[in-house]
């Protein structure tokens, strides 16, 4: 019996446009209950829904990033559904005819190319938030329900994937690709802790070559969750198939908390949605030239960025994926290598102690206190011996924590390395007259002995030393 | 064509509505009546017509993203049966 695992995701991004898809208020997030609301996104009867053409061209911009066709004519439906979080009691959505659909992304993983194929992305509303207040803060129980539309009538793109991944990693690297395309194009926040990226994802397990039960899971909100939930559900659906029992089509809940998916009572989701077209909002039939700037607006794209940095700068696949997963910090890392230092130090710099000092102090990269310039003087200075490596990471923690230039620190802090060989020979002199014993092991090829002396000359000078030239001293000294 | 009781029923339960037997049979009737009428224009070849979701001869209608004064909070929630704190409140939903 051969088992494979088969996974297609659902994701919602919301666009970061100033206004609503249909009306003028604000889509900042947060803010009192219910202050960025107006007749149009509360329902009032004989309000009218006006389209927000940036949010259309986001779409069709995401749709062409994604290889899709744009569709020449384009209509929205009404959603309708029993549900507090849509005062209309329905959401605006698409239906058959999408804005954007049969695209592919094409993504790097396992050390294989892969090609994932889209099968739609369309534009329609968020709904608002509902806080469940009760003992159980859940909405099980719950003694009543508060309804907070502000987020309703956020535009929102849905992206939905063909079953294209095989595995929970599959589908996380696919995850991370599309948010590393959502935040080059600038159309999202891309939080998936605020909620304006979400994720949704099917899996079922094929038993040779025989498509299994579908089931979906809900609630993963991070790329964490996304694989922990997939896998756990991987793990339960392969052993339901090997101990002969059936499986249930339905929907289920992941808990980060207890690392496990629960089925969702099926009265949550008894629906039947009853489309039809909106008769409120006119058809959408995009101008070919319309469609043409808009191609003419897409940014390198972060696979081909990727597949570049490889090329031109000789990265390994696993730096290059790491500081192209974001746009300002492959920014950052080309603008470093105008500075003329060696493009595999920089990366292993930026990608190393410098993310590593951004995400300590959640400080985005487009405000790092060590700007490019700075980095490159920072490599410049190890590259010409004048500190090493060592002392380079803790001159650019002191840069970050300053905002001072790594030049400068080196100069004031006196930080330089000890290079003059007549001091340095000095304090090797010194080490080894005070350390007889050691120094006698050197001379019988005692290795270890080496990194004991070379410890005495760090202690000495504080760690000022360079190490090259301290041991290539010491070696001399004791040769013979 | 002919619809069910049960279907009836699925319809009810779908819009809240709690009906008693002889209103089931009730609509059952009316809404066959109103499928059987469907059913007679379906007859009509459309085959050359394309489908009609708007009636208007009108695409394109687009506003610009600029943002417009909400209404003021206390406003909002002022025709609600049930509110507080600036929030609509609502009876368990499950």
């Amino acid at each position: 019996m051969k088992l494979e695992t088969i996974i297609g995701l659902e994701i919602h991004a919301e666009l970061n446009t100033r206004s609503k898809m249909f009306c003028g208020c604000e889509t900042a997030f947060g803010g009192p209950p219910n202050s960025k609301t107006c007749a149009v996104c509360l329902g009032h009867p004989g309000s009218l829904p006006v389209a927000n053409r940036e949010a259309v061209g986001d779409t069709i911009l995401l749709g062409l990033a994604l290889n899709c066709e744009i569709s020449p004519r384009s209509i929205f439906h009404r959603k309708n559904y029993f549900y507090p979080d849509m005062p209309k009691n329905f959401q605006i959505s698409q239906y058959d005819v999408p804005l954007t659909r049969n695209g592919h992304l094409e993504m790097d993983v396992g050390g294989k190319t892969l090609r994932v194929g889209i099968t739609r992305v369309h534009l329609e509303e968020d709904t608002g938030k509902s806080i469940h207040v009760g003992e159980s803060g859940r909405i099980h129980g719950a003694d009543f329900s508060l309804e907070d539309f502000n987020r309703a009538g956020i535009p929102l793109a849905e992206i939905v994937t063909e079953p294209d991944l095989r595995s929970p990693e599959e589908a996380r690297a696919f995850m991370q690709l599309l948010r590393a395309t959502l935040e080059y194009l600038g159309i999202s926040d891309c939080k998936m802790e605020e909620g304006s990226l979400r994720c949704d994802a099917n899996i079922s397990i094929a038993v040779d070559g025989q498509l299994g039960t579908k089931v979906e899971i809900k609630n993963m909100n991070s790329f964490r969750a996304l694989q922990r939930a997939l896998a756990f559900e991987e793990e339960r659906q392969r052993f339901a198939i090997e101990s002969g029992e059936k499986l249930m089509q339905e929907t289920r809940h992941w808990d980060d908390a207890s690392g496990t998916t629960h089925p969702l009572r099926s009265k949550e989701e008894a629906f039947d949605y009853r489309y039809f077209p909106e008769p409120d909002l006119v058809p959408i039939e995009p101008d070919p030239a319309w469609v043409e700037e808009l191609r003419g607006r897409l940014p390198e794209l972060p696979q081909a960025r990727l597949d570049r940095f490889r090329e031109q700068y000789g990265l390994a696949e696993e730096t290059a994926a790491m500081l192209t997963s974001e746009k300002a910090l492959a920014d950052y890392f080309e603008n470093a290598v105008e500075t003329g230092q060696d493009p595999v130090e920089l990366a292993k710099w930026i990608a190393g102690d410098l993310v590593a000092l951004l995400k300590e102090a959640v400080v985005p990269v487009r405000s790092c206190p060590v700007g490019p310039r700075g980095l490159g003087e920072l490599v410049a200075l190890v590259a010409q011996k004048i500190i090493s490596g060592k002392m380079a990471k803790d001159v650019l923690k002191e840069a970050f924590q300053s905002g001072r230039s790594p030049a400068e620190i080196v100069e004031s802090g006196g930080l330089s390395q000890i290079a003059d060989s007549g001091e340095m020979e000095q304090v090797v002199d010194e080490v080894i007259a005070d350390n007889p014993a050691a120094a006698d092991d050197l001379r019988a090829g005692k290795e270890q002995a080496l990194k004991f002396l070379m410890g005495q000359v760090m202690k000495k000078t504080r760690g000022k030393a360079n190490p090259e030239m301290a041991s290539d001293l010491i070696r001399k000294k004791l040769s013979g | 064509m002919a619809i069910s009781i049960e279907d009836v029923e699925h319809v009810a339960k779908l819009a809240r509505l709690a009906l008693s037997e002889e209103e089931k049979e009730t609509y059952r009737k009316q809404l066959s009546d109103v499928l059987e009428h469907a059913r007679i224009i379906s007859e009509v070849d459309t085959s050359e017509v394309p489908p009609t979701s708007h009636s208007l001869p009108l695409s394109n209608v687009f506003r610009d993203d600029v943002t417009r004064p909400s209404l003021p909070v206390e406003e909002v929630t002022s025709n609600a049966p049930w509110a507080s704190e600036g929030a609509f409140r609502v009876p368990r939903i499950v």
